[in-house]
C-alpha cells in the first residue's frame, strides 16, 4: 500500500477531498429530524436486499432513507458538482478567475427557460423544464461571451458589466412570466428565486450526477488542450489546439451543467465562483487536477449547506441559495478587490 | 523555409501591412525593426496565423500556410509572443511543458521542460508561480517553452518572436540572442524576430528588414539596412556610425547636439 507521504501534496490533497466528502455525506444522510446512526447505514443496503437482520430500520427510517434523504444528498453533489465543474470551465474559457454561472446570468437564463416551460410548457412543462433551462443557459453564455469579448480575451469589467445587463434581461422575462402565472406555478417558480434542494427525487439526483460523470470525463480527455487555453486563445490555436471546436464544446457543456443544476434545484449562486480558486490554492493551475478537484469541492460545499438550512431552524427550512450568497457575496468582493488594486 | 509574397492586411481601408514578401532560409536570422506602429507585429500574426491577410500568400515548410492542420505546424513553429497574459498559478516548469502540447505525452516531457529551462538560463525559477515571476522572468520561461515545442523535430524548425528582449536586462538580452543565433548554426532552425534595440539586431542577424507604415522599406544585411538615410526616412532620426572596437561592425547612435553642456552652462546675466 502506498503510504500517505509518498503522494504528492496535489494528491494528498484529492484524496483528503475526496474523504471529507463521504464524511459530509453520512452526516447528511443521517442527521435531521429522524436521525440514522452511521452504524446503520452501513447495513441499510444489505437489509433492504433481504441479507442481513444487522441494525435493522424502522420503517420510518427506511422510507426517510430512501425516499428523501439519500436522492437529496445525491442531488446536493450531483448540483454542488456541477456548478463547481462549470465554474472551473467558464473562469478557463474566459481566462478569468471572477467568472461564474450565476454572476454572468448563465443561471437566471436557465432560470428563464425553466420559467416558460413551467408556465407555458402545459403537459410537457416536466420534460421541457431541464432542456428550457440548457437551452436558456446556452443562449445567455453565447450572448455574453459575444458582448464582452475583445481580441480573444473578455476582461473582468466588461464580462461582469455583459453578466449584469443580460441578468437583468432574463429576470425581467421571469417577472414577465410570474405575472401570467396561475396561482400553483407560482409557488414552483419561487423555488427557482430562492434555490432549494427540496425538490430532491431519484431521477434528477442521477440526471445531475450522469451528466456530471459525462463532463468529467470529456475534459479529462481535452484536459491537455484546457490547459493550453489558459495561457491565451492565440498561444493554445499556436500550439496546435482546435480552438474553435474546443470553445463550443465547453460552451454548450457549461450550458447542460448550469441548466439541469438550475432546473431541478433553482438558483444556487456563487458555489461555481468560491469552489475553483480554492481548488487551484489547493492542486495548483493544472486543470487535470482543478477540474476535479473542483467537484469534490462544489459537491461537498453544498451538501454541508444544504445540511445546515434544513437543519438550523428545523422543523422549518432556509432556502440553501441564501446560505451559498451569505458565504459567496463577501468572498467575491475580496476577490474582486484583490483582481483589481485600484478599486 | 518561409516564404511570404505580397502580403497586405487592412482594417476598415486602413492597410496595417501593405505588399510584403520575402523569404527565410534554415539557419538564418532575420530580424525585423522599424518605428511604433510600422506593422512589425501585425506581420508576426499573420505568419504564425493568428490573423488572416487579405492579400497574398505565405508558405511555410513549402506547404501554403492555410493548408497546414494546426497541429502538425505547431510541432515544427513555435510563436513567442510579446506578453503573456496568463494569471492562473502554474509554475514555470508546467508553463514550459504546455510546449509539448503539440506532441503524443511522454514520460520525458518533464524532462524537456527542464532542459529548455535549464538553456535560457532559468532553472532557478522551474517551481516559481508564474504570477510571482517578473515581466523579464515571464519572457524567458515563454522562450522555454517555445524550446520545449520544437524539442526533438525532424529537421529545422522555425521560431517567430515578438520582440523577446523587451523587458530583459543586458545580460539576458545578449544571451537570448546568442542563444537563438547557435539554433540557428547549428540545428538550421530559422528564427524570425522583432527587435527594438537596432544594434542588437546588427550585431547578430543575418538579415534586417525595417519596416515603415506596414511596407518594406529595406530587406538585406544589417549594414545595408541601417544606412544613416534609411533610418532617417525610417525613424526621422539621424544616426551617426561608429565602428564596434571589438567586432567592426557598424553601431547606430543618436546625433545630438550636447544638451548636457547646455544645461550646465548658467545662463548669461544681464
Amino acid at each position: 500500500m502506498t503510504s500517505l507521504t509518498a503522494l504528492s501534496p496535489p494528491d494528498r490533497a484529492q484524496l483528503f477531498g475526496l474523504v471529507a466528502l463521504c464524511v459530509v455525506l453520512t452526516l447528511a444522510v443521517s442527521l435531521g429530524a429522524v436521525s440514522i446512526s452511521p452504524g446503520q447505514l452501513l447495513f441499510a443496503p444489505l437489509s433492504r436486499l433481504g441479507l442481513t437482520e444487522l441494525s435493522a430500520l424502522t420503517p420510518a427510517q427506511e422510507a426517510v432513507l430512501w425516499a428523501i434523504r439519500l436522492p437529496r444528498a445525491l442531488l446536493a453533489v450531483g448540483v454542488g458538482g456541477a456548478l463547481g465543474l462549470a465554474g472551473a470551465l467558464m473562469q478557463g474559457l474566459t481566462r478569468n478567475p471572477l467568472a461564474d454561472p450565476g454572476l454572468l446570468g448563465v443561471s437566471s437564463g436557465a432560470a428563464l427557460g425553466g420559467a416558460a416551460a413551467t408556465v407555458l410548457g402545459g403537459a410537457w412543462s416536466q420534460i421541457g423544464l431541464p432542456v428550457a433551462a440548457i437551452f436558456g443557459g446556452l443562449l445567455v453564455w453565447a450572448v455574453v461571451m459575444a458582448a464582452a469579448r475583445r481580441d480573444g480575451a473578455a476582461p473582468i469589467s466588461t464580462l461582469l458589466l455583459c453578466g449584469v445587463a443580460v441578468s437583468a434581461l432574463a429576470s425581467s422575462g421571469t417577472g414577465l412570466l410570474l405575472f401570467i402565472a396561475s396561482d400553483e406555478q407560482l409557488r414552483s417558480l419561487t423555488f427557482w428565486t430562492l434555490g432549494s434542494l427540496s425538490g430532491a427525487s431519484w431521477s434528477r439526483a442521477c440526471l445531475v450526477l450522469g451528466a456530471l460523470a459525462v463532463g468529467l470525463g470529456l475534459t479529462a480527455r481535452a484536459a491537455r488542450s484546457l490547459n493550453a487555453l489558459l495561457l491565451g486563445e492565440a498561444e493554445a490555436a499556436q500550439l496546435g489546439v482546435p480552438v474553435e471546436a474546443l470553445k463550443l464544446g465547453l460552451t454548450v457543456l457549461v450550458a447542460v451543467l448550469v441548466g439541469l443544476s438550475v432546473a431541478f434545484s433553482g438558483f444556487i449562486g456563487f458555489i461555481g465562483l468560491v469552489v475553483p480558486p480554492l481548488a487551484r490554492l489547493f492542486v495548483g493551475a493544472d486543470q487535470r487536477r482543478v477540474l476535479p478537484m473542483s467537484v469534490v469541492l462544489g459537491a461537498g460545499l453544498l451538501t454541508v449547506a444544504d445540511l445546515v438550512a434544513r437543519t438550523c431552524v428545523a422543523p422549518a427550512e432556509l432556502p440553501v441559495g441564501v446560505l451559498t450568497a451569505l458565504l459567496g457575496g463577501p468572498f467575491f468582493l475580496y476577490r474582486l478587490r484583490a483582481a483589481s488594486p485600484e478599486v | 523555409m518561409l516564404t511570404v509574397s505580397n502580403l497586405g492586411v487592412s482594417v476598415r481601408g486602413r492597410a496595417l501591412v501593405r505588399g510584403v514578401s520575402f523569404g527565410l532560409a534554415p539557419g538564418e536570422l532575420l530580424a525585423v525593426c522599424g518605428p511604433n506602429g510600422a506593422g512589425k507585429s501585425t506581420l508576426l500574426k499573420l505568419i504564425s496565423g493568428e490573423r488572416r491577410p487579405t492579400t497574398g500568400e505565405i508558405v511555410l515548410f513549402d506547404r501554403a500556410l492555410t493548408a497546414w492542420r494546426p497541429r502538425e505546424l505547431a510541432q515544427r513553429r513555435a510563436v513567442v509572443p510579446q506578453t503573456s497574459p496568463c494569471d492562473f498559478p502554474f509554475c514555470a516548469w508546467e508553463v514550459v511543458m504546455l510546449g509539448r502540447t503539440p506532441h503524443p505525452s511522454s514520460a520525458r516531457d518533464r524532462d524537456i521542460a527542464l532542459d529548455a529551462l535549464d538553456a535560457v538560463g532559468a532553472s532557478h525559477l522551474a517551481e516559481r508561480l508564474l504570477p510571482q515571476l517578473s515581466g523579464g522572468e515571464r519572457q524567458r520561461v515563454a522562450l522555454a517553452r517555445a524550446f520545449a515545442q520544437l524539442h526533438g523535430v525532424q529537421g529545422p524548425g522555425l521560431l517567430l518572436l515578438d520582440e523577446p528582449t523587451a523587458a530583459l536586462d543586458l545580460q539576458h538580452q545578449e544571451s537570448v540572442l546568442s542563444l537563438l543565433r547557435r539554433r540557428c548554426d547549428e540545428r538550421g532552425d530559422a528564427v524570425l524576430i522583432i527587435l527594438h534595440d537596432l544594434n542588437l539586431a546588427g550585431a547578430w542577424a543575418d538579415r534586417a528588414l525595417l519596416m515603415m507604415e506596414g511596407q518594406t522599406l529595406a530587406d538585406a544585411p544589417p549594414e545595408e539596412a541601417f544606412t544613416p538615410t534609411l533610418i532617417h526616412r525610417a525613424y526621422g532620426v539621424t544616426v551617426r556610425t561608429l565602428r564596434h572596437p571589438d567586432t567592426g561592425r557598424a553601431l547606430l547612435v543618436p546625433a545630438r547636439a550636447d544638451t548636457r553642456t547646455q544645461t550646465l552652462t548658467p545662463p548669461p546675466k544681464p
